[in-house]
Protein backbone atom coordinates (compact mmCIF):
# COMPACT_ATOMS: atom_id res chain seq x y z
CA UNK A 1 0.00 0.00 0.00
CA UNK A 2 2.53 2.77 1.18
CA UNK A 3 4.97 1.83 -1.57
CA UNK A 4 2.69 1.88 -4.38
CA UNK A 5 1.64 5.50 -3.37
CA UNK A 6 5.32 6.40 -2.58
CA UNK A 7 5.72 5.47 -6.27
CA UNK A 8 2.64 7.18 -7.47
CA UNK A 9 4.07 10.55 -5.50
CA UNK A 10 7.16 10.07 -7.30
CA UNK A 11 5.75 10.12 -10.94
CA UNK A 12 3.79 13.12 -10.74
CA UNK A 13 6.84 14.14 -9.18
CA UNK A 14 9.19 13.51 -12.29
CA UNK A 15 6.11 14.36 -14.37
CA UNK A 16 5.68 17.76 -13.37
CA UNK A 17 9.92 18.22 -13.52
CA UNK A 18 9.66 17.10 -16.76
CA UNK A 19 6.73 19.52 -17.48
CA UNK A 20 7.86 22.91 -15.76
CA UNK A 21 11.94 21.79 -16.63
CA UNK A 22 10.71 22.07 -20.74
CA UNK A 23 8.44 24.53 -20.25
CA UNK A 24 10.43 26.99 -18.84
CA UNK A 25 13.59 26.16 -21.09
CA UNK A 26 11.18 26.53 -24.02
CA UNK A 27 10.36 30.01 -22.28
CA UNK A 28 13.88 31.21 -22.16
CA UNK A 29 14.48 30.44 -25.70
CA UNK A 30 11.45 32.60 -26.83
CA UNK A 31 11.89 35.70 -24.24
CA UNK A 32 15.68 35.69 -24.78
CA UNK A 33 15.70 38.23 -27.91
CA UNK A 34 13.46 40.17 -25.94
CA UNK A 35 15.23 40.48 -22.40
CA UNK A 36 18.59 40.57 -24.40
CA UNK A 37 17.56 43.57 -26.72
CA UNK A 38 15.40 45.28 -23.59
CA UNK A 39 18.61 45.08 -21.67
CA UNK A 40 21.19 45.97 -24.28
CA UNK A 41 19.33 48.99 -25.60
CA UNK A 42 20.13 51.03 -21.77
CA UNK A 43 24.13 50.37 -22.12
CA UNK A 44 26.13 53.49 -23.05
CA UNK A 45 26.98 54.52 -26.42
CA UNK A 46 30.60 53.31 -26.48
CA UNK A 47 29.01 49.53 -24.98
CA UNK A 48 26.64 49.47 -27.76
CA UNK A 49 28.30 48.11 -30.53
CA UNK A 50 30.41 45.12 -28.88
CA UNK A 51 28.51 41.85 -28.12
CA UNK A 52 25.69 42.18 -25.37
CA UNK A 53 27.46 39.55 -23.84
CA UNK A 54 26.29 39.82 -20.61
CA UNK A 55 23.37 42.28 -22.27
CA UNK A 56 23.01 43.89 -19.25
CA UNK A 57 24.67 47.39 -19.13
CA UNK A 58 28.36 47.16 -17.55
CA UNK A 59 29.47 50.92 -17.69
CA UNK A 60 25.88 52.20 -15.82
CA UNK A 61 22.31 52.28 -17.44
CA UNK A 62 22.34 55.39 -19.91
CA UNK A 63 19.69 56.13 -22.53
CA UNK A 64 23.02 57.10 -25.21
CA UNK A 65 20.90 54.85 -27.78
CA UNK A 66 17.40 56.03 -28.18
CA UNK A 67 19.42 59.86 -28.02
CA UNK A 68 21.26 58.45 -31.15
CA UNK A 69 17.88 57.25 -32.39
CA UNK A 70 16.76 60.30 -32.37
CA UNK A 71 19.44 61.65 -34.91
CA UNK A 72 18.11 59.63 -37.55
CA UNK A 73 15.49 60.37 -40.40
CA UNK A 74 13.43 63.54 -38.99
CA UNK A 75 14.06 62.35 -35.43
CA UNK A 76 12.06 59.46 -33.64
CA UNK A 77 9.28 61.52 -32.52
CA UNK A 78 8.35 62.39 -35.92
CA UNK A 79 8.57 58.49 -37.09
CA UNK A 80 6.72 57.85 -33.91
CA UNK A 81 3.53 60.15 -34.99
CA UNK A 82 3.86 59.09 -38.48
CA UNK A 83 3.31 55.44 -37.24
CA UNK A 84 0.33 56.67 -34.59
CA UNK A 85 -1.23 58.89 -36.96
CA UNK A 86 -1.34 55.42 -39.41
CA UNK A 87 -1.88 52.98 -37.09
CA UNK A 88 -4.67 55.47 -34.65
CA UNK A 89 -6.26 56.17 -38.45
CA UNK A 90 -6.56 52.82 -39.06
CA UNK A 91 -8.19 51.83 -36.22
CA UNK A 92 -10.72 54.97 -36.28
CA UNK A 93 -11.39 54.09 -39.77
CA UNK A 94 -11.83 50.25 -39.64
CA UNK A 95 -14.01 50.31 -36.39
CA UNK A 96 -16.35 53.13 -37.65
CA UNK A 97 -16.56 51.30 -41.13
CA UNK A 98 -17.11 47.71 -40.06
CA UNK A 99 -19.82 48.51 -37.43
CA UNK A 100 -21.49 50.13 -39.89
CA UNK A 101 -21.24 47.68 -42.26
CA UNK A 102 -22.07 44.56 -39.37
CA UNK A 103 -24.84 46.22 -38.46
CA UNK A 104 -25.92 46.74 -42.01
CA UNK A 105 -25.14 42.81 -43.19
CA UNK A 106 -26.93 41.72 -39.77
CA UNK A 107 -30.23 43.01 -39.43
CA UNK A 108 -31.34 45.13 -42.85
CA UNK A 109 -32.33 43.32 -45.71
CA UNK A 110 -31.55 43.95 -49.31
CA UNK A 111 -30.67 42.98 -52.59
CA UNK A 112 -27.38 41.22 -53.62
CA UNK A 113 -26.79 41.32 -49.92
CA UNK A 114 -25.39 37.78 -49.72
CA UNK A 115 -23.46 38.50 -53.05
CA UNK A 116 -21.68 41.44 -51.59
CA UNK A 117 -21.06 39.35 -48.49
CA UNK A 118 -19.30 36.93 -50.14
CA UNK A 119 -17.50 39.15 -52.45
CA UNK A 120 -15.88 41.12 -49.62
CA UNK A 121 -14.96 37.30 -47.67
CA UNK A 122 -13.88 36.67 -51.25
CA UNK A 123 -10.70 39.01 -51.12
CA UNK A 124 -9.36 37.45 -48.50
CA UNK A 125 -7.98 34.83 -50.55
CA UNK A 126 -6.03 37.33 -52.71
CA UNK A 127 -2.78 38.43 -51.46
CA UNK A 128 -2.72 42.23 -51.12
CA UNK A 129 1.42 41.45 -52.26
CA UNK A 130 -0.19 40.94 -55.92
CA UNK A 131 -2.05 44.43 -55.98
CA UNK A 132 0.57 46.70 -54.81
CA UNK A 133 1.93 47.48 -58.77
CA UNK A 134 -1.66 48.84 -59.84
CA UNK A 135 -2.21 50.58 -56.25
CA UNK A 136 1.28 52.26 -57.09
CA UNK A 137 0.12 53.62 -60.28
CA UNK A 138 -3.19 54.50 -58.80
CA UNK A 139 -2.06 56.32 -55.62
CA UNK A 140 0.61 58.29 -57.97
CA UNK A 141 -2.21 59.25 -60.69
CA UNK A 142 -4.41 60.46 -57.19
CA UNK A 143 -1.81 62.16 -55.42
CA UNK A 144 -2.03 59.83 -52.85
CA UNK A 145 1.24 58.46 -53.16
CA UNK A 146 3.91 59.22 -50.23
CA UNK A 147 0.78 60.01 -48.17
CA UNK A 148 0.29 58.85 -44.53
CA UNK A 149 -3.53 59.00 -45.86
CA UNK A 150 -3.11 57.10 -48.88
CA UNK A 151 -1.37 54.33 -46.88
CA UNK A 152 -4.41 54.70 -43.96
CA UNK A 153 -6.56 54.18 -46.38
CA UNK A 154 -5.23 50.62 -47.51
CA UNK A 155 -4.69 49.73 -44.08
CA UNK A 156 -8.19 50.19 -43.73
CA UNK A 157 -9.16 48.21 -46.70
CA UNK A 158 -7.15 45.41 -45.63
CA UNK A 159 -8.91 45.37 -42.39
CA UNK A 160 -11.93 45.30 -43.80
CA UNK A 161 -12.97 41.79 -44.30
CA UNK A 162 -12.19 40.53 -41.14
CA UNK A 163 -13.63 43.30 -39.06
CA UNK A 164 -16.84 43.11 -40.82
CA UNK A 165 -17.10 39.34 -40.38
CA UNK A 166 -16.64 39.82 -36.63
CA UNK A 167 -18.73 42.55 -36.55
CA UNK A 168 -21.40 40.99 -38.45
CA UNK A 169 -21.20 38.01 -35.84
CA UNK A 170 -21.43 40.56 -32.73
CA UNK A 171 -24.36 42.00 -33.84
CA UNK A 172 -26.21 38.79 -34.83
CA UNK A 173 -25.33 37.68 -31.23
CA UNK A 174 -27.23 40.67 -29.64
CA UNK A 175 -30.99 39.40 -29.13
CA UNK A 176 -33.67 40.56 -31.18
CA UNK A 177 -36.35 41.40 -28.22
CA UNK A 178 -33.36 44.38 -27.01
CA UNK A 179 -33.97 45.33 -30.02
CA UNK A 180 -37.61 45.41 -30.65
CA UNK A 181 -38.30 47.22 -26.99
CA UNK A 182 -36.02 50.25 -28.31
CA UNK A 183 -38.03 50.31 -31.16
CA UNK A 184 -41.29 50.63 -29.59
CA UNK A 185 -39.95 53.57 -28.25
CA UNK A 186 -39.05 55.08 -31.33
CA UNK A 187 -35.60 54.52 -31.40
CA UNK A 188 -34.29 53.23 -34.68
CA UNK A 189 -31.18 53.08 -37.41
CA UNK A 190 -28.03 55.09 -36.01
CA UNK A 191 -29.54 55.95 -32.80
CA UNK A 192 -30.44 52.32 -32.30
CA UNK A 193 -27.14 51.56 -33.32
CA UNK A 194 -25.01 54.41 -31.19
CA UNK A 195 -27.53 54.33 -28.23
CA UNK A 196 -28.44 50.61 -27.65
CA UNK A 197 -26.76 48.24 -29.45
CA UNK A 198 -22.79 49.68 -29.03
CA UNK A 199 -22.24 49.31 -25.89
CA UNK A 200 -23.81 45.63 -26.23
CA UNK A 201 -20.95 45.01 -29.28
CA UNK A 202 -18.13 46.44 -27.56
CA UNK A 203 -16.06 43.10 -27.49
CA UNK A 204 -16.49 43.11 -31.22
CA UNK A 205 -14.88 46.45 -31.27
CA UNK A 206 -11.97 45.72 -28.94
CA UNK A 207 -11.10 42.43 -31.24
CA UNK A 208 -11.34 44.69 -34.38
CA UNK A 209 -9.25 47.76 -33.22
CA UNK A 210 -7.00 45.66 -31.77
CA UNK A 211 -6.31 43.65 -35.23
CA UNK A 212 -6.33 46.56 -36.98
CA UNK A 213 -3.61 48.87 -34.34
CA UNK A 214 -1.42 45.83 -34.23
CA UNK A 215 -1.55 45.50 -38.62
CA UNK A 216 -1.20 49.02 -39.22
CA UNK A 217 1.83 49.65 -36.65
CA UNK A 218 3.27 46.45 -37.62
CA UNK A 219 3.06 46.92 -41.39
CA UNK A 220 6.29 47.01 -43.57
CA UNK A 221 5.78 45.87 -47.87
CA UNK A 222 3.19 48.83 -48.66
CA UNK A 223 4.96 50.88 -46.42
CA UNK A 224 8.32 50.21 -47.77
CA UNK A 225 6.72 50.81 -51.47
CA UNK A 226 4.42 54.02 -50.84
CA UNK A 227 6.44 56.16 -48.51
CA UNK A 228 8.99 57.90 -50.69
CA UNK A 229 10.54 61.08 -48.66
CA UNK A 230 12.29 60.27 -45.19
CA UNK A 231 9.70 62.59 -42.78
CA UNK A 232 7.27 60.51 -43.67
CA UNK A 233 8.36 57.14 -42.87
CA UNK A 234 7.05 54.82 -40.57
CA UNK A 235 9.38 53.39 -37.61
CA UNK A 236 9.82 50.03 -39.30
CA UNK A 237 11.11 51.62 -42.64
CA UNK A 238 12.89 53.75 -40.58
CA UNK A 239 14.66 51.44 -38.79
CA UNK A 240 14.84 49.29 -42.03
CA UNK A 241 16.71 52.38 -43.27
CA UNK A 242 18.88 52.50 -40.05
CA UNK A 243 19.83 48.75 -40.92
CA UNK A 244 21.14 48.52 -44.18
CA UNK A 245 23.27 51.82 -43.23
CA UNK A 246 20.98 53.84 -45.99
CA UNK A 247 21.05 56.96 -42.89
CA UNK A 248 24.75 56.81 -42.68
CA UNK A 249 27.39 54.36 -41.18
CA UNK A 250 24.71 51.37 -38.74
CA UNK A 251 24.55 52.14 -35.27
CA UNK A 252 23.72 49.23 -33.25
CA UNK A 253 22.68 51.27 -30.55
CA UNK A 254 20.24 52.58 -32.38
CA UNK A 255 18.74 49.52 -33.88
CA UNK A 256 18.73 48.14 -30.75
CA UNK A 257 16.64 51.51 -29.48
CA UNK A 258 14.26 51.37 -32.54
CA UNK A 259 13.58 47.80 -31.74
CA UNK A 260 12.46 48.16 -28.50
CA UNK A 261 10.12 51.19 -29.66
CA UNK A 262 8.69 49.14 -32.36
CA UNK A 263 7.76 46.21 -30.06
CA UNK A 264 6.62 47.61 -26.54
CA UNK A 265 3.19 49.03 -27.73
CA UNK A 266 2.43 45.51 -29.37
CA UNK A 267 3.48 43.32 -25.86
CA UNK A 268 1.11 46.51 -24.12
CA UNK A 269 -1.73 46.08 -26.29
CA UNK A 270 -1.43 42.49 -26.74
CA UNK A 271 -0.98 42.07 -22.27
CA UNK A 272 -3.92 44.44 -21.72
CA UNK A 273 -6.22 43.34 -24.21
CA UNK A 274 -5.03 39.55 -24.69
CA UNK A 275 -8.87 38.09 -24.20
CA UNK A 276 -10.59 40.16 -27.25
CA UNK A 277 -7.05 39.04 -29.14
CA UNK A 278 -7.47 35.24 -28.62
CA UNK A 279 -10.99 35.64 -29.43
CA UNK A 280 -10.44 37.10 -32.91
CA UNK A 281 -7.69 34.55 -33.31
CA UNK A 282 -9.91 32.08 -32.65
CA UNK A 283 -12.87 33.25 -34.72
CA UNK A 284 -10.32 34.03 -37.79
CA UNK A 285 -8.92 30.27 -37.58
CA UNK A 286 -12.51 28.86 -37.54
CA UNK A 287 -14.24 30.51 -40.22
CA UNK B 1 -31.46 36.57 -43.68
CA UNK B 2 -30.99 37.66 -39.97
CA UNK B 3 -32.91 40.97 -40.65
CA UNK B 4 -35.51 41.85 -39.06
CA UNK B 5 -38.63 43.09 -40.79
CA UNK B 6 -40.32 45.72 -40.27
CA UNK B 7 -43.38 44.98 -38.62
CA UNK B 8 -45.83 47.14 -40.85
CA UNK B 9 -47.88 49.02 -39.19
CA UNK B 10 -49.85 50.30 -42.14
CA UNK B 11 -50.49 48.13 -44.67
CA UNK B 12 -50.68 50.53 -47.33
CA UNK B 13 -47.26 51.76 -47.70
CA UNK B 14 -45.59 48.52 -47.18
CA UNK B 15 -43.34 48.29 -50.19
CA UNK B 16 -42.51 51.54 -49.77
CA UNK B 17 -41.26 51.03 -45.88
CA UNK B 18 -39.49 47.84 -47.44
CA UNK B 19 -37.25 49.97 -50.37
CA UNK B 20 -36.45 52.65 -47.41
CA UNK B 21 -35.30 49.77 -44.94
CA UNK B 22 -33.00 48.04 -48.52
CA UNK B 23 -31.84 51.44 -48.96
CA UNK B 24 -30.59 51.87 -45.48
CA UNK B 25 -29.06 48.71 -45.45
CA UNK B 26 -27.22 49.61 -48.39
CA UNK B 27 -26.07 52.59 -46.81
CA UNK B 28 -25.01 51.18 -43.60
CA UNK B 29 -22.64 48.78 -45.99
CA UNK B 30 -21.84 51.50 -48.54
CA UNK B 31 -18.67 52.98 -46.98
CA UNK B 32 -17.34 49.07 -46.47
CA UNK B 33 -18.10 48.10 -50.25
CA UNK B 34 -16.89 51.53 -51.64
CA UNK B 35 -13.14 50.96 -49.91
CA UNK B 36 -12.99 47.48 -50.73
CA UNK B 37 -14.24 47.87 -54.67
CA UNK B 38 -11.78 50.53 -55.08
CA UNK B 39 -8.65 49.67 -53.22
CA UNK B 40 -9.11 46.04 -54.02
CA UNK B 41 -11.51 44.30 -56.24
CA UNK B 42 -10.58 47.15 -59.24
CA UNK B 43 -6.65 47.20 -58.31
CA UNK B 44 -6.97 43.22 -58.92
CA UNK B 45 -9.07 44.06 -62.50
CA UNK B 46 -5.98 46.38 -63.27
CA UNK B 47 -3.39 44.33 -62.78
CA UNK B 48 -4.64 41.85 -64.83
CA UNK B 49 -4.80 44.86 -67.41
CA UNK B 50 -1.71 46.16 -66.77
CA UNK B 51 0.12 42.57 -67.12
CA UNK B 52 -0.75 43.23 -70.84
CA UNK B 53 1.29 45.92 -71.39
CA UNK B 54 4.90 47.18 -71.32
CA UNK B 55 3.98 49.71 -68.70
CA UNK B 56 7.14 52.11 -67.51
CA UNK B 57 7.21 54.22 -65.20
CA UNK B 58 6.82 57.67 -66.85
CA UNK B 59 5.49 57.81 -70.49
CA UNK B 60 2.58 55.89 -72.26
CA UNK B 61 1.88 51.95 -71.64
CA UNK B 62 1.62 50.39 -74.81
CA UNK B 63 -0.13 47.05 -75.82
CA UNK B 64 1.82 43.69 -75.80
CA UNK B 65 -0.35 41.15 -75.64
CA UNK B 66 0.88 38.51 -73.81
CA UNK B 67 4.20 39.17 -73.58
CA UNK B 68 5.31 39.76 -70.59
CA UNK B 69 3.39 35.97 -70.05
CA UNK B 70 6.09 34.47 -72.39
CA UNK B 71 8.90 36.55 -71.31
CA UNK B 72 7.72 34.99 -67.66
CA UNK B 73 7.64 31.59 -68.33
CA UNK B 74 11.53 31.65 -70.24
CA UNK B 75 13.02 33.55 -67.35
CA UNK B 76 15.35 31.65 -65.54
CA UNK B 77 15.07 33.90 -62.28
CA UNK B 78 11.65 33.92 -62.25
CA UNK B 79 12.08 29.61 -62.01
CA UNK B 80 14.63 30.38 -59.56
CA UNK B 81 12.65 32.81 -57.08
CA UNK B 82 9.50 30.30 -57.30
CA UNK B 83 12.18 27.28 -56.89
CA UNK B 84 13.58 29.28 -53.33
CA UNK B 85 9.78 30.08 -52.50
CA UNK B 86 9.09 26.40 -52.50
CA UNK B 87 12.13 25.22 -50.85
CA UNK B 88 11.61 27.68 -48.30
CA UNK B 89 8.09 26.86 -47.70
CA UNK B 90 8.36 23.39 -47.12
CA UNK B 91 11.69 23.85 -44.45
CA UNK B 92 9.77 26.25 -42.25
CA UNK B 93 6.38 24.57 -42.65
CA UNK B 94 7.96 21.73 -41.10
CA UNK B 95 10.10 23.10 -38.77
CA UNK B 96 7.26 24.95 -37.21
CA UNK B 97 5.19 21.96 -36.68
CA UNK B 98 7.90 20.34 -35.31
CA UNK B 99 7.66 22.64 -32.82
CA UNK B 100 4.14 23.81 -32.42
CA UNK B 101 2.93 20.47 -32.08
CA UNK B 102 4.69 19.75 -28.99
CA UNK B 103 4.07 23.17 -27.82
CA UNK B 104 0.39 22.62 -28.09
CA UNK B 105 0.52 19.56 -26.30
CA UNK B 106 2.65 21.03 -23.61
CA UNK B 107 -0.02 23.87 -23.03
CA UNK B 108 -3.37 21.65 -23.32
CA UNK B 109 -2.29 20.47 -19.81
CA UNK B 110 -3.61 21.14 -17.19
CA UNK B 111 -1.01 21.91 -14.99
CA UNK B 112 0.11 25.39 -12.85
CA UNK B 113 1.42 28.23 -14.90
CA UNK B 114 0.12 26.75 -17.93
CA UNK B 115 -1.45 30.11 -18.88
CA UNK B 116 1.62 31.72 -18.35
CA UNK B 117 4.08 29.52 -20.36
CA UNK B 118 1.48 30.28 -23.34
CA UNK B 119 1.54 33.60 -23.03
CA UNK B 120 5.58 33.43 -23.26
CA UNK B 121 5.75 31.19 -26.69
CA UNK B 122 2.87 33.70 -28.13
CA UNK B 123 4.76 36.53 -27.55
CA UNK B 124 6.70 37.05 -30.61
CA UNK B 125 3.45 36.34 -32.53
CA UNK B 126 2.23 39.79 -31.80
CA UNK B 127 5.63 41.94 -32.72
CA UNK B 128 6.12 42.69 -36.41
CA UNK B 129 7.96 40.58 -38.96
CA UNK B 130 9.63 43.41 -39.66
CA UNK B 131 10.72 44.24 -36.05
CA UNK B 132 11.61 40.65 -35.68
CA UNK B 133 14.01 40.62 -38.43
CA UNK B 134 15.54 43.63 -37.69
CA UNK B 135 16.25 42.54 -33.41
CA UNK B 136 17.74 38.87 -35.48
CA UNK B 137 19.91 40.88 -37.93
CA UNK B 138 21.60 42.85 -34.96
CA UNK B 139 21.73 39.26 -32.75
CA UNK B 140 23.25 37.05 -35.52
CA UNK B 141 25.86 40.14 -36.11
CA UNK B 142 29.12 39.18 -36.29
CA UNK B 143 31.05 41.87 -34.24
CA UNK B 144 27.90 43.62 -32.32
CA UNK B 145 25.63 40.78 -32.18
CA UNK B 146 24.43 38.09 -29.85
CA UNK B 147 24.29 33.71 -30.78
CA UNK B 148 27.97 34.05 -32.32
CA UNK B 149 29.66 35.84 -29.45
CA UNK B 150 27.84 33.91 -27.20
CA UNK B 151 28.79 30.58 -28.83
CA UNK B 152 32.43 31.39 -28.57
CA UNK B 153 32.08 32.19 -25.27
CA UNK B 154 30.55 29.21 -24.28
CA UNK B 155 33.20 26.95 -26.63
CA UNK B 156 30.92 25.66 -28.61
CA UNK B 157 32.54 27.18 -31.96
CA UNK B 158 36.02 28.09 -32.32
CA UNK B 159 36.42 32.00 -33.11
CA UNK B 160 33.28 33.85 -33.99
CA UNK B 161 31.24 32.55 -36.69
CA UNK B 162 29.19 34.59 -39.41
CA UNK B 163 25.64 33.71 -39.54
CA UNK B 164 24.50 35.75 -42.41
CA UNK B 165 27.09 35.32 -44.69
CA UNK B 166 26.86 31.69 -46.16
CA UNK B 167 23.66 31.09 -47.97
CA UNK B 168 23.03 27.51 -45.46
CA UNK B 169 23.78 29.65 -42.29
CA UNK B 170 21.47 32.95 -43.04
CA UNK B 171 18.81 30.63 -44.50
CA UNK B 172 18.81 28.87 -40.80
CA UNK B 173 19.30 31.72 -39.05
CA UNK B 174 16.32 33.05 -40.65
CA UNK B 175 14.15 29.34 -40.56
CA UNK B 176 14.95 30.19 -36.72
CA UNK B 177 13.81 33.47 -36.57
CA UNK B 178 10.42 32.73 -38.78
CA UNK B 179 9.80 29.99 -36.35
CA UNK B 180 10.87 32.04 -32.94
CA UNK B 181 8.12 34.12 -34.76
CA UNK B 182 4.89 31.87 -35.65
CA UNK B 183 5.17 29.12 -33.74
CA UNK B 184 3.16 30.46 -31.01
CA UNK B 185 0.29 30.99 -33.57
CA UNK B 186 0.68 27.65 -35.06
CA UNK B 187 0.50 26.43 -31.51
CA UNK B 188 -2.40 28.38 -30.60
CA UNK B 189 -4.51 26.50 -33.66
CA UNK B 190 -3.95 23.50 -32.88
CA UNK B 191 -3.99 24.05 -29.02
CA UNK B 192 -7.71 24.68 -30.13
CA UNK B 193 -8.03 21.27 -32.28
CA UNK B 194 -6.42 19.38 -28.88
CA UNK B 195 -9.19 20.79 -26.74
CA UNK B 196 -11.92 20.26 -29.00
CA UNK B 197 -11.31 16.42 -28.58
CA UNK B 198 -13.98 15.20 -26.18
CA UNK B 199 -12.08 14.12 -22.41
CA UNK B 200 -14.40 10.67 -22.05
CA UNK B 201 -12.98 9.53 -25.71
CA UNK B 202 -9.28 9.53 -24.47
CA UNK B 203 -10.61 8.12 -21.02
CA UNK B 204 -12.79 5.47 -22.68
CA UNK B 205 -9.56 4.73 -25.10
CA UNK B 206 -6.88 4.30 -22.27
CA UNK B 207 -8.94 2.21 -20.48
CA UNK B 208 -9.55 0.12 -23.28
CA UNK B 209 -5.41 -0.40 -23.27
CA UNK B 210 -4.23 2.02 -26.08
CA UNK B 211 -1.14 2.93 -25.79
CA UNK B 212 0.06 6.80 -26.07
CA UNK B 213 1.25 6.48 -29.92
CA UNK B 214 -1.72 4.27 -30.41
CA UNK B 215 -3.64 7.11 -28.74
CA UNK B 216 -1.87 9.87 -30.58
CA UNK B 217 -2.17 7.78 -34.13
CA UNK B 218 -5.86 7.06 -34.00
CA UNK B 219 -7.26 9.36 -31.78
CA UNK B 220 -6.01 12.31 -31.90
CA UNK B 221 -4.40 13.16 -35.25
CA UNK B 222 -8.00 12.33 -37.24
CA UNK B 223 -9.69 14.19 -34.94
CA UNK B 224 -7.11 17.18 -35.63
CA UNK B 225 -7.72 17.08 -39.50
CA UNK B 226 -9.01 20.49 -39.60
CA UNK B 227 -6.91 22.26 -37.41
CA UNK B 228 -4.25 20.55 -38.84
CA UNK B 229 -5.26 21.34 -42.47
CA UNK B 230 -5.80 24.94 -41.26
CA UNK B 231 -2.34 25.43 -39.88
CA UNK B 232 -0.73 24.11 -42.70
CA UNK B 233 -2.67 25.78 -45.41
CA UNK B 234 -1.95 29.33 -43.14
CA UNK B 235 2.11 28.44 -42.47
CA UNK B 236 2.40 27.91 -46.35
CA UNK B 237 0.42 30.26 -47.72
CA UNK B 238 2.30 32.81 -45.16
CA UNK B 239 5.08 31.53 -46.64
CA UNK B 240 4.98 31.55 -50.05
CA UNK B 241 4.38 35.32 -49.61
CA UNK B 242 7.56 35.88 -47.47
CA UNK B 243 9.60 39.11 -47.82
CA UNK B 244 10.12 41.02 -45.13
CA UNK B 245 12.63 38.75 -43.23
CA UNK B 246 15.04 38.17 -46.54
CA UNK B 247 14.75 42.06 -47.33
CA UNK B 248 15.67 43.12 -44.37
CA UNK B 249 18.19 40.20 -43.12
CA UNK B 250 19.91 39.57 -45.50
CA UNK B 251 18.96 42.05 -48.94
CA UNK B 252 18.12 39.05 -50.90
CA UNK B 253 21.26 36.89 -49.61
CA UNK B 254 24.36 35.92 -50.91
CA UNK B 255 24.72 35.87 -54.77
CA UNK B 256 20.96 36.77 -54.50
CA UNK B 257 20.18 33.49 -54.00
CA UNK B 258 17.22 33.94 -51.65
CA UNK B 259 14.87 35.97 -53.99
CA UNK B 260 11.32 34.76 -52.92
CA UNK B 261 8.36 35.36 -55.73
CA UNK B 262 7.13 38.40 -53.74
CA UNK B 263 10.74 39.53 -53.72
CA UNK B 264 11.14 39.36 -57.27
CA UNK B 265 8.03 41.45 -57.64
CA UNK B 266 8.76 44.03 -55.60
CA UNK B 267 12.39 44.32 -57.14
CA UNK B 268 10.83 44.01 -61.03
CA UNK B 269 8.11 46.84 -59.82
CA UNK B 270 9.50 49.03 -57.81
CA UNK B 271 13.20 49.08 -58.51
CA UNK B 272 13.64 48.11 -62.33
CA UNK B 273 10.20 49.98 -62.77
CA UNK B 274 9.33 47.04 -65.22
CA UNK B 275 5.79 47.56 -63.96
CA UNK B 276 3.89 45.67 -66.39
CA UNK B 277 6.36 42.07 -65.97
CA UNK B 278 5.62 42.94 -62.33
CA UNK B 279 1.81 43.21 -63.25
CA UNK B 280 2.25 39.77 -64.60
CA UNK B 281 4.49 38.19 -61.62
CA UNK B 282 1.32 39.50 -59.63
CA UNK B 283 -0.97 37.76 -61.16
CA UNK B 284 1.03 34.29 -61.28
CA UNK B 285 1.35 34.60 -56.99
CA UNK B 286 -2.39 35.40 -57.49
CA UNK B 287 -2.93 31.86 -59.37
CA UNK B 288 -1.18 29.97 -57.11
CA UNK B 289 -2.53 31.41 -53.89
CA UNK B 290 -6.00 30.76 -55.41
CA UNK B 291 -5.25 26.93 -56.09
CA UNK B 292 -4.49 26.97 -52.71
CA UNK B 293 -7.50 28.72 -50.89
CA UNK B 294 -9.47 25.95 -53.28
CA UNK B 295 -6.89 23.44 -51.81
CA UNK B 296 -8.02 24.74 -48.03
CA UNK B 297 -11.66 24.50 -48.89
CA UNK B 298 -11.18 20.94 -50.22
CA UNK B 299 -9.34 19.90 -46.80
CA UNK B 300 -11.74 22.02 -44.81
CA UNK B 301 -14.69 20.15 -46.27
CA UNK B 302 -17.37 18.83 -43.46
CA UNK B 303 -17.93 15.87 -45.02
CA UNK B 304 -16.26 12.56 -44.96
CA UNK B 305 -15.40 11.58 -41.67
CA UNK B 306 -12.81 9.14 -42.55
CA UNK B 307 -9.30 10.81 -42.05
Amino acid sequence: MMSARKSFERRRFLGNFAFHGSASVLSLLFLTPFIVAFLASFRRGAEASSPPVPPWPMNGVSFDAYRMLDTFGSGIWQHMLNSLIVSLGTVVLTVVISLLAGYGFSRYRFPLKNVLFVLLMATLMIPFQSILTPLFIMFAKLGLNNSLFGLTLIYVTLQLPFSVFMMRNAFDAVPKEIEEAARVDGVRDIRLLTRVLLPLVMPGVATVAIFAFLNAWNEFLAALILLSSNDKFTIPILMTAVRAGRLGSINWGALQAGVVVMIIPCIIVFLLLQRYYMRGLTAGAVK
Amino acid sequence: MTATSPSGKTRLNRPNRRRKEALKGLLFIAPAMILVLVLFVFPVLFTAWMSLHKWPLLGEPTWIGLRNYTRMFSDQRFYDALGFTAYYTGIVTVVIFAFAFPMAMLVEQKRRAVPVYRTFFFLPVVVGLASASLLWTWLANIDSGFFSPLMERLGLSSGRVNLLASFDLAFWTIIAMVVWKIAGFTMIILLTGLQSIPAELVEASRIDGAKRLQRFRYLTLPLMRKPLALALVLSVTGSILAFDQFYIMTSGGPQNRMITIVYYIVNQSFVSFNLGYGAALSIAVLVILLVLSVAQLWLLRDKGEQA
